[in-house]
């Protein structure tokens, strides 16, 4: 009963809105058009973005989606497969985290936007800037989580493994990267979202393409039909993807369901 | 064979100058152009000068200074909406079902993605930013007090309700003190996730701000003061990450002596 008055309280909530929306903005214009576009300005916009070859901001929706597409996975892998060794590394061996701990700790207040100008001027408006900053976004929770993870490991299971003979690398292999995996995840999709926000920040600072191009460029033409179809695009790509790690995570650690 | 503290700290140490030692050598090296990589103590003397020499109309305590009453306007408006909002969520189960879908559907908007309705609705000015603050710091509030309220031991609540009390008294006086915990822990998230967007609105929309700073050393190629800038972000941070977590230490002090 409840589950299914959750599911009808939700549609009737989705149907309200959407009720409403078309309402005040389609037909009665109680909200101007200029500051929020009603379901058939967001239509015009979609079209006109998803028309080739002229698009909008350059170029059609799914070369926008395409190329944030693309900077953000390219980082936040750059991200994993610098990030989740470094992170075994500091949880595995003492001296190693006294080592990179008191630089991780200078680093870590400073938030992955703020690099954003840093990475401008080294690396200019191109897309090596947003790459680094994307790499940065996702890099320092995954150290983190996954440091945080190898230490949540229950010692007597290490100490069990040693006793039956296994080497470091076993150990390694077989006890501490499963164990550390819950929050290692949990870290990796921290770190997802922090690279999805970054990017989009960065191309709204500067960019030729990508989905925070388009929403800079809408905003600046008072384009609130564009605004929103561009939103929708950045929460359904946010969305999507976390749920597409959710759900690498229950194959990759089916145990911990 | 567990290292000794002394070693660990000597790792330490060397850690940090081999941090600073080599950047401060690829400074001086020559090899790159002081503009884009200053030396250490360059960036810390940019910062000393950036509080008496006004660069970007003001001088840094003044940037500061308005960045921050923005974050506390945004910040506070959060607090303000989003605690009342999930407490009466946790308790009325229709707002539950009215408000959780819109809020899932909103959710996933990253913050910063606010900025062109932000700037359409309110301007540039201060209510601009307010809202993108307001987006990066509503959720962890409400969702806080949301499962601070849900998990109130059921015999508080029923005894309240033994007792006579009103809707309004429950929420009030059982699932607020109960939810306590968990919503300054929600707040601590919170302001961090409201600064971050605070900064990112800074560096497209506003005119003064520590975000505009930066972003005005960035199209001089003035390295030094883009770090001074960071800089000043990551101590502000530190220090209301640092008061947040004092309120949640003397109510979780408060919470166990209850």
């Amino acid at each position: 009963m409840s589950s299914r008055g959750r599911l009808l309280g939700g549609l009737l909530t989705v149907v309200g809105m959407l009720a409403l929306w078309t309402l005040t903005t389609q037909w009665t214009h109680a909200i101007s058009p200029e500051r929020f576009p009603s379901p058939s300005d967001v239509y015009k916009a979609a079209l006109q973005i998803g028309t080739p070859p002229a698009g909008y901001a350059g170029t059609t929706i799914w070369h926008h989606i395409g190329a944030s597409l693309e900077l953000v996975m390219l980082g936040f892998l750059a991200a994993v497969i610098t990030g989740v060794p470094l992170g075994l590394a500091m949880g595995w061996s003492r001296r190693f985290e006294a080592f990179f701990n008191p630089v991780f700790l200078m680093i870590r207040p400073i938030p992955p936007l703020a690099w954003i100008p840093l990475a401008i001027v080294w690396f200019g408006f191109g897309i090596n800037a947003k790459i680094f900053v994307v790499w940065f976004a996702a890099f320092v929770p995954s150290v983190i989580n996954t440091y945080t993870g190898v230490r949540s490991v229950d010692p007597v299971l290490i100490a069990a493994a040693r006793v039956h003979g296994a080497n470091d690398w076993r150990v390694l292999r077989d006890v501490i990267v499963p164990g550390s995996f819950p929050l290692m995840f949990s870290g990796l999709r921290l770190s997802l979202q922090a690279s999805w926000t970054t990017l989009v920040a960065a191309e709204l600072v500067g960019a030729v393409a990508g989905l925070g191009h388009v929403l800079i460029v809408a905003s600046l033409d008072l384009y609130p039909g564009m605004i929103l179809y561009a939103m929708a695009w950045v929460a359904l790509l946010g969305a999507t993807m976390t749920f597409a790690l959710a759900s690498f995570e229950r194959r990759m650690a089916p145990w911990l369901r | 064979m567990t290292p000794r503290r002394a070693e660990l700290t000597l790792l330490s140490a060397a850690g940090i100058v081999v941090f600073l030692g080599g950047w401060w050598l690829a400074a001086a090296s020559g090899r790159v152009s002081a503009l884009i990589l200053p030396s250490p103590p360059d960036v810390l003397s940019t910062l000393f000068r950036l509080t008496h020499d006004k660069f970007a109309n003001y001088t840094i305590q003044q940037h500061l200074a308005s960045s921050i009453v923005r974050f506390l306007f945004g910040f506070v408006l959060a607090a303000l909406i989003g605690i009342p909002l999930g407490l009466a969520m946790g308790w009325f189960r229709w707002l539950d079902n009215v408000v959780t879908p819109l809020f899932e559907a909103v959710r996933f908007v990253a913050p910063i993605a606010w900025v062109p309705f932000a700037v359409l609705w309110f301007g540039t000015g201060i209510g601009g930013p307010i809202l993108i603050i307001f987006a990066g710091a509503f959720p962890p509030c409400l969702i806080n007090a949301y499962r601070g309220a849900r998990y109130v031991d059921r015999h508080l609540i029923e005894a309240a309700q033994t007792l006579g009390a009103s809707d309004r008294r429950i929420i009030f006086e059982v699932l607020l003190p109960a939810a306590l915990p968990s919503i300054v822990a929600g707040l601590r998230i919170s302001a961090g996730l409201g600064w971050q967007s605070l900064i990112g609105a800074e560096l497209i929309v506003v005119s003064a701000g520590i975000g505009y700073l930066m972003v005005q050393g960035q199209s001089n190629l003035n390295t030094a003061i883009v770090m001074s800038g960071m800089i000043a972000i990551g101590v502000v941070g530190v220090a209301i990450d640092f008061l947040l977590r004092l309120l949640e230490r003397t109510v979780a002090r408060g919470h166990s002596s209850a």
